[in-house]
């Protein structure tokens, strides 16, 4: 019984087990696979054609490109999360379908020393990182499983303190020149690829880079700096803002945040940092923001 | 047998007023759940099931992770107001964890697990009432659900289930029916005419087994047609909905 005799095979939209084409002329892309000489459809989607190589990309959920897994690539800037410290390397959560692998030949020791191939290493990773820290890092290599394996080795890599995370769909973060920046109000940001937003009190310039002043020590240190009142009431601000525009689904760049700061501080109310998730509020943000870019 | 509903009267009608090979009303929706990948609702009459399905992520523990391809994981809740009977079973009950089993043995040779290795995916059955053919209801709704999530599936399953009563077969069995009537669930995938599923609880003759078979897989390929129509819907939706920024290709022969 063939219910797909009447279905036209050069419709746009297609859905699992539909052929979409012989393969003898096309080659099978994503989202398909091979069945008797015919490429079939395996996920309903839009059909999409590159020269002779058919594939079909998934149109899911919210607003259609609500991508709630990442796909790691290499070079991409992540926000992650420890999961496990095994033999010689952690394990990442960085939202995608696999952990990530972070060996510990690939991160910074502190003060910037060689690696000794030592056992004791080995026995001190959970002195650099444990279970359930934060930390920045960038893709190093996508394994043939879809797995993926990450590097911290930049001073502007590691572990992440003084300040909060912000979940987005990953969908929302742009690949950008920097994902690294101040805002003005004297919070810094970590855009990462997977969707994971770092905000954080503002890191003094000449404490940066391992100029003088920068304590090597501090890289893994588990304990956050004083951060005043006034701060810690920027950090929530920007988070809420974000959590307000990413519920919209406005893409996040630095300009936008920045924009959207400074009409927060224009309101009336803008000492209250709740008060911009009130709906009345969010909707206002969102239309000024959206007008300014 | 005074008290005894009729199954079947002389005018061919059912006791909710169906003839014979009559479905129940389907009705499918697939609004996003929470933080689910995908999720369903199918509801076969009064029978309703929902679908939640998470995934592929990195499996809870490291023994589920298989090296060449994903770990299906599937939860089944039967929730306790479901039936007229309040009554509350818990997860590790034997015939919930048999009944999960089945749908997973339903779906491992139609979803192309060898695409996401070391990872899982996560399906959790919500059966929220219960009046007859729950085991089709959560297939039919597992399926839907896998594919909002955008997971790689060979084709749908659609299962029905098909009772007879003397010599006559009957479609879509309520409760009444099913606790009188020997009856079976079956699985299909509609296009290819493969059966992914078979159970049976009941005793039944030999020969009626064959026609109840081909009427249940008859009735399968009606359903698929309409969870189709379904998906087709909410995707052009979804496509719409994006301003067309995808522009589909279209495919001919000749070039």
């Amino acid at each position: 019984m063939d219910l797909d005799e009447d279905e036209d095979s050069t419709s746009r939209i297609t859905s699992p087990g539909e052929s979409i084409i012989s393969s003898q002329a096309f080659m099978r892309g994503h989202g398909t696979y091979l069945e008797k000489d015919q490429v079939v459809s395996s996920v309903a989607g839009t059909i999409e054609r590159v020269n002779r190589l058919v594939s079909v990309k998934a149109i899911r959920a919210r607003k259609g490109i609500f991508c709630v897994t990442y796909i790691p690539e290499v070079g991409d800037l992540v926000v992650g999360r420890v999961t496990e410290v095994a033999a010689r390397r952690w394990k990442v959560h960085i939202n995608a379908r696999q952990d990530s692998v972070l060996m510990l030949g690939s991160v910074n020791l502190p003060g910037g020393i060689q690696r000794r191939k030592l056992e004791s290493d080995e026995l001190q990773m959970r002195t650099f990182f444990e279970e359930g820290d934060l930390l920045v890092a960038e893709i190093q290599q996508i394994m043939g499983d879809g797995g993926s394996s990450l590097h911290t080795r930049s001073l502007k890599y590691g572990k992440l303190r003084n300040g909060m995370l912000e979940i987005v769909p990953s969908a929302l973060v742009r690949r950008l020149k920097s994902h690294f920046f101040s805002l003005p109000c004297g919070v810094d940001i970590i855009l990462g690829l997977n969707g994971f937003i770092w905000i954080m009190k503002h890191v003094k310039d000449h404490e940066q880079l391992g100029e003088q002043g920068f304590d090597a020590e501090a890289v893994y240190s588990n304990q956050n700096d004083d951060i005043d009142q006034a701060t810690r009431g920027s950090i929530a601000r920007t988070a809420n803002i974000i959590r307000v525009l990413s519920k919209a689904f406005v893409p996040l760049t630095d300009a936008i945040l920045a924009d959207a700061y400074e009409w927060f501080m224009e309101q009336e109310g803008s000492s209250d940092v709740k008060s911009i998730l009130n709906d009345e509020m969010a909707d206002q943000l969102v239309a000024a923001v959206t007008a300014r870019a | 047998m005074g008290s005894r509903v009729e199954i079947l009267n002389d005018g061919g009608y059912r006791s909710d007023g169906r003839r014979q090979y009559e479905l129940r009303d389907i009705l499918i929706d697939l609004t996003p759940q929470g933080s689910a990948d995908g999720s369903a609702q199918v509801s076969h009459g009064l029978t309703t099931v929902l679908v939640n399905v998470f995934g592929p992520r990195e499996p809870r523990l490291r023994s589920q992770s298989l090296h060449d391809r994903a770990n299906i994981n599937v939860e089944v809740l039967i929730a306790p107001f479901s039936t007229s009977e309040h009554r509350k079973r818990n997860r590790g009950d034997k015939r919930i964890l048999e009944f999960a089993a089945s749908i997973r043995e339903t779906f491992e040779p139609v979803i192309l697990t060898n695409l996401y290795p070391r990872s899982q995916i996560d399906i959790y059955v919500q059966i929220l009432q219960q009046d007859g053919g729950v085991l089709q209801t959560c297939i039919n709704a597992t399926t839907l659900a896998l594919v909002t999530a955008g997971i790689a599936v060979k084709d749908y399953v659609a299962a029905v289930t098909c009772g007879v009563h003397s010599t006559s077969p009957l479609l879509d069995l309520t409760n009444i029916e099913e606790s009188d009537l020997p009856h079976l669930t079956l699985a299909t995938i509609p296009r290819t005419g493969k059966v992914t599923l078979v159970t049976m609880e009941t005793r039944l003759h030999i020969d009626r087994f064959e026609a109840m078979m081909r009427l249940a897989k008859d009735a399968g390929a009606v359903v698929a047609q309409e969870m189709k129509v379904a998906v087709k819907t909410r995707t052009e939706d979804l496509v719409k909905s994006m301003g067309g920024a995808t522009e589909g290709a279209k495919l001919t022969e000749e070039e």
